[in-house]
């Protein structure tokens, strides 16, 4: 179906879909020429039918055109297309620019949203400043704003059509993953767990904003909505009164657990999925319990918030292996037997597979070998079977400990081929070491905290992109990255998958064998997610953000000590800077399949700043057309 | 561009010829990073006592202090003394690794704050009126760790470390024992000793013993930082905080910080393997 590419044309499907939220959801997700929900569909697979750009053609990509999103910081999350128009949203101050796709103007901004947001949220922000990308739904485009603020804008037209606040970053709550639209509405979660945030996610009416429930992750059971039948079927994961009765005193109160991941959908069980973070404080000693229901997998019936079950995969966290990470909805057959799983890679190293009609654990396998916090999950109990040594407690210096904080994987989400029946992960290949009780100081008081020093996994490299078979917990392939793969993936009906690398390589390979097949250089490093799409002119494209700051805390991001190969990720960084001060050239970029249907086009760059036409003859052999953008 | 803004409005550098600075021949500059509202450790008043102190070194040096404000909280000396805005700032603990830092100059502790015509006069971490007490603890502190060690998790009701301070502001604590809304506050001193001084009901300030097998202590060295790497003026505070010491502790007996006696020494350098990590969401 190709969208009318006018405003007018947008504004048409905008009124007409006003009253049937869920059925045009359920239809946009499975419409491969758009892009409408972070997770490409609602069981973020993040794999497109799409099958222009082949195995053998993928070599022919180019670049079409650029967008200078003029922020700095890291830019996680991807870009949306809906229609003709592409969606694309920026670190702090969180902007939002809607871009034409149609006809010569291509990149042409069509409207611009520019928070006003208060610059001291960016202190409480955790990790760099990042957001992670937009939601569509009913005619508007849904943003998650660092200080907290939940807004949907008319998609046509950037204006405001409601606002409200979902966390508070008075108290260290903010907002850096993207909203969820489910049937009729918006699923917004929380960050800040180093604060004491009690972690929550809230359901808002997607059409006023109102709040139609909030479930929390840890306290009394009516707080974290449990369904009467909650566990039902694994009663050893914990049922009634574990959000309390795994705490000391009223340590629950600020316990963490926050919900800063990708969410998935099942509309067939009306079942939300998603993952909670580590618990709060962050020294285990401070904290003995399970600590429940910080590290869960939880799902939940998105009308009512009611919990249907929910599984702990890293009790008394000691490592900070939040529990975030998304979830893909996938069909898989076990045994012979077909089941609804849920599949997700945690922090901690270990790849869950489950039964998603009521959490039952199927397949629970390291996905880096080297990981060594834990033998193995006990399938019987669900529960970890840890090596003692590596466990963080009071006096002790764990060395040597596998995954490192940022764990085996961290958001950067995998993506699913129901062809290839594989999932394509990128991993870090980080340990450290961690004395958890050396004493920090902020705002004059010094607090027990953890100074963790990182270094490369056995082996000597830092990441890698895997291909997973979850029904039988194995790598199929791997490809080793020197850096910590930190881009999300994207695969497609032609077998061929992309992520991206810290040094700014967009890479394809062949799903099935890993084969790398093309790569492409893009100024800074690739920490958003790919994804794909049907342009206006039939062409398919892909597209990702590239950008990140380096010297926050981001694997390689500190070029010091072993960490000095990263230097040259740094120079990336550095070569992005055009002469205003505080500025760099973050961009969206889109690749063509085809360069024959490139010279038809004529994407040309429309104001191109002397300074960055600079940078690219500099830094940039093949320079192509930029727009430049100040907001 | 709003990010320039947002930046400009942020970091307030205030220049300050405070006194006559140049008429007395200081010319050059004392450059300090602090929080503007923090007391009694500092605001944009010049008001606490890291602010008299920064103006007594300064004298020292020949030199004025100039500030730029920055909120003490996460990424406070990444945005500050990192990112070259400023040279020093004023207190870290003794071996803060995010920094240089200089021989402490003051060491201070937790103390048990109470009311003094109260039940609740606590002087040891056995005292029996403990057990029935409700006990207020910032979170994350190191009074948490003793707190689970003498089996009194269940009498806490915890503070957060990271507070608001346009609404809210670390005294907070304290005035809630004044109001008897708990009956013991277990806070870093230096907290404790400025807030209990403007209560309208007498407390009472009492440093914590140690407690032996604790994985932490409960009394730290302060020292000052400056950038890693510039041993330089290191050595220079360091001269000039051996050779103020007098003064220095009047200053901070003024505030009420209260104080361990004993030598202040400063910890050797350390080397260790790896990039040092911040905290992950």
């Amino acid at each position: 179906m190709r969208r009318s590419v006018s405003i007018a044309g947008l504004v048409l499907v905008v009124t007409s879909a006003v009253a049937y939220a869920n059925p045009e959801l359920l239809r946009l997700q499975t419409d491969d020429k758009q892009w409408v929900m972070p997770g490409k569909d609602y069981s973020a697979t993040r794999f497109s039918t799409l099958n222009q750009i082949t195995k053998d053609n993928v070599k022919n990509l180019r670049p079409a055109w650029t967008f200078s999103t003029g922020t700095l910081r890291g830019h996680e999350g991807a870009p949306l297309v809906v229609g003709s128009t592409m969606y694309v949203h920026t670190s702090f101050p969180n902007n939002v620019f809607a871009l034409e796709l149609n006809g010569p103007d291509v990149g042409r901004i069509k409207w611009r949203y520019l928070p006003k947001q208060d610059p001291s949220v960016q202190a409480v922000a955790c990790c760099d400043n990042v957001n992670r990308g937009l939601s569509y739904a009913d005619g508007k485009i849904f943003l998650s704003q660092l200080d907290g603020y939940l807004v949907a804008l008319d998609a046509a037209t950037g204006r405001e059509v409601w606002k409200v606040q979902n966390a508070d970053p008075k108290v260290g709550a903010t907002m850096t993953s993207a909203p969820h639209v489910m049937k009729d509405k918006v699923i917004a979660g929380v960050s800040g767990g180093e604060f004491g945030v009690r972690g929550h996610v809230t359901a808002y009416d997607i059409k006023t904003g109102q709040e139609v429930w909030r479930a929390y992750s840890m306290g009394p059971d009516e707080d974290v909505r449990l369904a009467d039948d909650f566990n039902a079927a694994n009663p050893h994961f914990g049922r009634q009164n574990q959000g309390v009765a795994t705490w000391q005193g009223d340590q629950w109160k600020t316990g963490g657990g926050t919900t800063w991941g990708w969410y998935a959908f099942d509309p067939s069980l009306n079942l939300m999925y998603y993952g909670t973070g580590n618990p709060s404080t962050w020294n285990p000693t401070q904290r003995p319990g399970d600590n429940k229901w910080s590290m869960t997998i939880f799902a939940r019936d998105v009308d009512t918030g009611k919990a249907k079950w929910g599984y702990q995969m890293t009790p008394w966290d000691a490592w900070d292996y939040d529990g975030v990470n998304e979830m893909i909805l996938a069909d898989l057959t076990i045994g012979g037997k077909p089941v609804k799983a849920v599949v997700h890679f945690d922090r901690n190293g270990f790849a869950y597979t489950l039964d998603r009609t009521n959490g039952t654990l199927l397949v629970a396998e390291k996905f880096d070998p080297d990981v060594n916090w834990a033998t193995h999950i006990d399938k019987q109990t669900g529960r970890p079977v840890e090596v003692a040594a590596m466990r963080t407690q009071a006096g002790t210096n764990s060395q040597g400990v596998c995954p490192a904080a940022l764990g085996s994987k961290d958001q950067q989400p995998a993506a699913y081929s129901p062809q290839t029946k594989l999932f394509y992960v990128p991993t870090n290949h980080v340990c450290m070491d961690y004395e958890p009780f050396e004493v920090k100081y902020t705002a004059g008081q010094p607090y027990v905290g953890a100074t963790l020093r990182m270094f490369p996994g056995p082996g000597g490299h830092m990441g890698a992109f895997i291909a997973w078979d979850a029904a039988n917990g194995k790598i199929v392939w791997s490809n080793k990255e020197q850096f910590s793969a930190w881009s999300g993936a994207l695969v497609t009906a032609s077998d061929v998958a992309f992520y991206g690398t810290l040094e700014g390589y967009l890479k394809a390979v062949d799903a099935k064998t890993g084969k790398e097949l093309w790569k492409f250089k893009t100024p800074s490093g690739i920490i958003g997610n790919p994804m794909t799409y049907i342009g206006p002119d039939g062409k398919q494209y892909v597209a990702v953000l590239s950008g990140v700051r380096l010297g926050g805390n981001r694997p390689g991001g500190r070029p010091r000590g072993r960490y000095r190969g990263a230097r040259r990720g740094r120079r990336v960084q550095e070569a992005g800077r055009i002469h205003q001060p505080g500025w760099r050239v973050d961009r969206v970029l889109t690749p063509l399949s085809d360069p024959r249907a490139r010279r038809g086009r004529r994407a040309r760059p429309r104001r191109a700043r002397a300074s960055a036409a600079v940078f690219w003859r500099k830094r940039c052999p093949s320079p192509w057309p930029s727009h430049s953008s100040s907001p | 561009m709003s990010f320039a803004m947002a930046f400009a409005l942020l970091v307030a550098v205030e220049v300050l010829f405070a006194g006559g600075a140049a008429a007395q021949g200081r010319t050059n500059q004392f450059r300090v990073c602090a929080d503007p509202n923090n007391l009694p450790y500092s605001n944009d008043k010049l008001e606490g006592f890291e602010n008299k102190l920064a103006e007594l070194i300064a004298k020292e040096l020949g030199a004025f202090p100039t500030y730029t404000w920055w909120p003490d909280r996460r990424g406070f000396i990444r945005n500050t003394l990192r990112a070259n805005l400023c040279d020093v700032v004023m207190g870290v603990p003794n071996g803060y690794d995010q920094v240089r830092w200089t021989r402490p100059y003051y060491r201070s502790t937790y103390v048990f704050v109470s009311a003094r015509n109260g039940g609740f006069r606590v002087r040891s971490w056995d005292d029996s009126a403990l057990r029935n007490a409700r006990i207020g603890v910032v979170a994350a502190t190191p009074p948490a760790d003793a707190m689970i060690k003498k089996g009194l998790i269940q009498n806490v009701v915890s503070y957060r470390l990271t507070i608001d301070y346009t609404t809210e502001y670390p005294g907070e604590i304290v005035d809630h024992v004044a109001a008897g809304k708990i009956d013991v506050a277990v806070i870093w001193g230096p907290v404790a000793g400025y807030f209990a001084k403007k209560q309208s009901v007498s407390l009472e300030v009492v440093p914590v013993p140690e407690i032996p097998g604790l994985s932490v202590p409960l009394s730290y060295e302060i020292s000052m930082g400056v950038r890693k790497g510039d041993r330089e003026r290191q050595t220079q505070l360091d001269e000039v905080l051996t050779r103020r010491e007098p003064e220095i502790r009047k200053i901070l007996e003024d505030y009420g910080v209260p104080l361990v006696e004993g030598p202040l020494v400063r910890k050797p350098d350390e080397v260790k393997r790896g990039v040092v990590g911040e905290r992950y969401q």
